[in-house]
């Protein structure tokens, strides 16, 4: 089943909404095929391509662009060493031996039980606290060769399952606009006026 | 307050004004009731008050500069909308991936609401229609504290229809990105917005304001641009300019990472602090770690050219770094002491912009993969001294003529000044030679001591035609 179930077709529509060109919500959808899924399929892309009206082929063409978007299936969990400069400085290369050592996998692999894949990442934007590494996009920071053991072990064990949500999922919560409080899509050709607001006088 | 806060990780407060982080040090500073109860839109109130172009003036006199990397004023950039062309679009740039740069990051996970409110502001100002929060795609928090905080602003009538029960309506919206460096360049950030691939846009228009999202007038701002805007409204312009610098008033956040014993992200006065302050400040980094000595700096982001110690007595101020051979972009200061090795150090910030080259100008996607591979080579040990001419020739052709460096008393240098020509669109084909060339200039003895002198075999020495 790649399809977005019919629980999340309905939040799709709702994301969609938001949108003055329903293209815009691709990337949103994206996530969302991704969160059920674990990864991106041909069959959900084609999914996607229906509900913001484009071809697959262009579903494809923006999602291809994209790092965070897997088109083959990846761990539960995927860890992320971060290796540009502020954490290269810290011993980031060091944490990278140490979990591929531990997992036994090179970055870019996946361990035999599917259960976590290690991958090389570029600045993720923690630089004070370095050497950093995300799992799921979660942050560790300040991680020793040794925080690399115990997370490991921690993540077999299943200590992390209520903190770290499975690949796919980035924010635990959505936007939710009330009927009642939106204004509503401002669409490119529908105002081709100043909204009533914008007249020189104070709004309140 | 001199300390850390162990939820608001790696911040350090000083006992300095501070603007956008003043709630740092509550650990619910996220909250819609924390953030009533310090004064929380207020600013908001102020502006609907007023007339909408009083308000713009309000901004337009604090001179806010951009702080995502060019420093172009918040309120002049408004005013590059063409008139009567409706409807205008707000597009919050979120996506914080610099190397060495975070504070977008924190003011979205730390303060919200600030932020929410920031746009609500400028929305109104400008007379900008709808509003879209692009917050990069790894950050996982920050998109839930934002998603929070606007589910929140909503049910209590700061985002949305008929705001504070005025007539002013506008919606925020959020959207999150999936993981391209490129797209933190504002035409390709409208790109991605539109769901295509985040490519810039070939110049001209070089603004958005004239041509942006959906072909219509569009702003983009910065996060902590946004922030600051709160504070403004409910303190007003002169108070903002009162601090810092008449050309760059206010604060600003900056992270330095790295060789220091205490590395952080602090809100500091604009345009007075100096990188040795930052750097050896008791108030900030307290020096090099180990007792080590500083070898070089990155001054503005991974896309800076370095300083070194030469530069320390340098004020963190656009025109000041630019007229030493650099630039101060979105604030970040990555420090390396004596023990860096120079190349491999330069070698992490080309593959980076190598890698996240978006392949659409040649000069950016083959010169940054030839500079990555040829640098490999060369801290590989594997390089020859005709490699390091290869690097500088590669680079020529991402950026023709004089490259901006530091001035340089050991090596007897004078500065370039900032900025460059380049024979891309954006700026990522000439970060990925940057590293190189302030590395190859500033240290070259630490290259040649790497590479092989080429023998040259003649034709002849081979028996050819005897």
């Amino acid at each position: 089943m790649s399809r977005l179930s019919d629980a999340n077709v309905a939040i799709a529509k709702e994301i969609i909404s938001r949108y003055p060109r329903p293209k815009s919500a691709l990337i949103p959808l994206l996530h969302l095929s991704q969160e059920q899924n674990g990864y991106i399929t041909n069959e959900a892309m084609a999914h996607l391509a229906e509900l913001v009206d484009v071809t697959s082929a262009e579903v494809y063409g923006t999602a291809s662009f994209y790092e965070m978007f897997k088109f083959e299936p990846v761990g539960k969990y995927v860890i992320n060493i971060c290796g540009t400069l502020s954490c290269a400085l810290m011993g980031s290369e060091e944490l990278m031996h140490r979990a591929e050592h531990k997992l036994g996998i090179k970055a870019g692999g996946t361990t035999a039980d599917g259960l976590i894949t290690l991958e090389h990442a570029e600045c993720q934007a923690a630089c004070t606290e370095a050497p950093c590494l995300q799992v799921n996009y979660r942050y560790r920071f300040r991680v020793t060769p040794a925080d690399v053991d115990s997370l490991v072990d921690d993540l077999r064990a299943g200590k992390l399952s209520d903190e770290i949500p499975a690949h796919g999922t980035l924010a635990k919560v959505r936007q939710h606009i009330p009927a009642d409080r939106g204004v509503g899509v401002v669409a490119p050709e529908a105002a081709t006026t100043a909204p009533s607001w914008f007249d020189g006088k104070a709004a309140l | 307050m001199t300390g850390t806060y162990a939820h608001a990780t790696g911040f350090y407060a000083g006992d300095r004004p501070r603007i956008v982080t003043s709630r740092f040090e509550h650990a619910d500073s996220f909250t819609l009731e924390r953030y009533l109860a310090t004064g929380g839109y207020q600013g908001l109130r102020a502006a609907l008050s007023r007339p909408s172009n009083d308000v713009h003036d309000e901004v337009k006199k604090a001179t806010v500069l951009g702080r995502g990397g060019a420093g172009f004023p918040a309120g002049t950039k408004w005013g590059l909308t063409p008139d009567g062309v409706f409807p205008r679009y707000l597009v919050v740039n979120g996506d914080e991936s610099e190397p060495g740069t975070y504070k977008d990051r924190l003011l979205m996970e730390r303060d919200p609401h600030q932020l929410i409110e920031g746009c609500v502001i400028a929305c109104y100002a400008a007379g900008l229609s709808q509003c879209f929060l692009y917050i990069r795609g790894e950050m996982a928090q920050a998109q839930e504290r934002v998603a929070a905080a606007l589910n929140e602003a909503y049910a209590a009538g700061y985002v949305g229809k008929n705001i504070l029960g005025s007539k002013f309506s506008v919606d925020v919206v959020l959207h999150w990105g999936a993981g391209a460096y490129v797209v933190g360049e504002e035409t390709a950030l409208i790109e991605s917005l539109e769901g295509n691939r985040g490519m810039p846009r070939l110049k001209p228009p070089f603004f958005p304001a004239a041509i942006g999202l959906y072909g219509k007038p569009t702003i983009v701002n910065n996060v902590e641009t946004l922030a600051n805007l709160p504070w403004i409204l409910t303190n007003g312009a002169d108070a903002y300019t009162a601090i810092g610098t008449t050309t760059s008033p206010g604060t600003r956040m900056v992270a330095v990472s790295g060789h220091v014993k205490r590395p952080g992200v602090y809100e500091i006065i604009n345009g007075t602090t100096t990188f040795r302050d930052l750097i050896y400040g008791d108030d900030f980094c307290q020096g090099i770690r180990d007792g080590n000595e500083l070898k070089a700096f990155v001054p503005g982001g991974g896309s800076a050219p370095w300083f070194t110690p030469d530069q320390l007595d340098i004020p963190f101020e656009g025109p000041q770094a630019g007229a030493a051979g650099s630039m101060l972009g979105s604030g970040a200061i990555m420090v390396m002491d004596n023990t860096t090795d120079i190349p491999a150090a330069a070698l992490t910030l080309t593959r980076f912009y190598a890698h996240e080259s978006c392949g659409k100008c040649t000069p950016c996607r083959e010169g940054g993969t030839w500079l990555e591979r040829i640098l490999r080579r060369v801290v590989d040990g594997k390089g020859t001294d005709a490699d390091l001419q290869q690097l500088i020739e590669v680079g020529t052709s991402i950026c023709p003529g004089d490259f901006p460096h530091a001035s340089s008393t050991r090596l007897g240098l004078t500065a370039v000044p900032f900025p460059y020509k380049m024979t891309t669109i954006c700026f990522v084909g000439p970060s990925a030679y940057t590293p190189v060339h302030s590395a190859l200039t500033l240290f070259p003895e630490e290259f040649e001591a790497r590479v092989t002198k080429r023998t040259h075999i003649p034709v002849t020495a081979v028996g050819v035609g005897e």
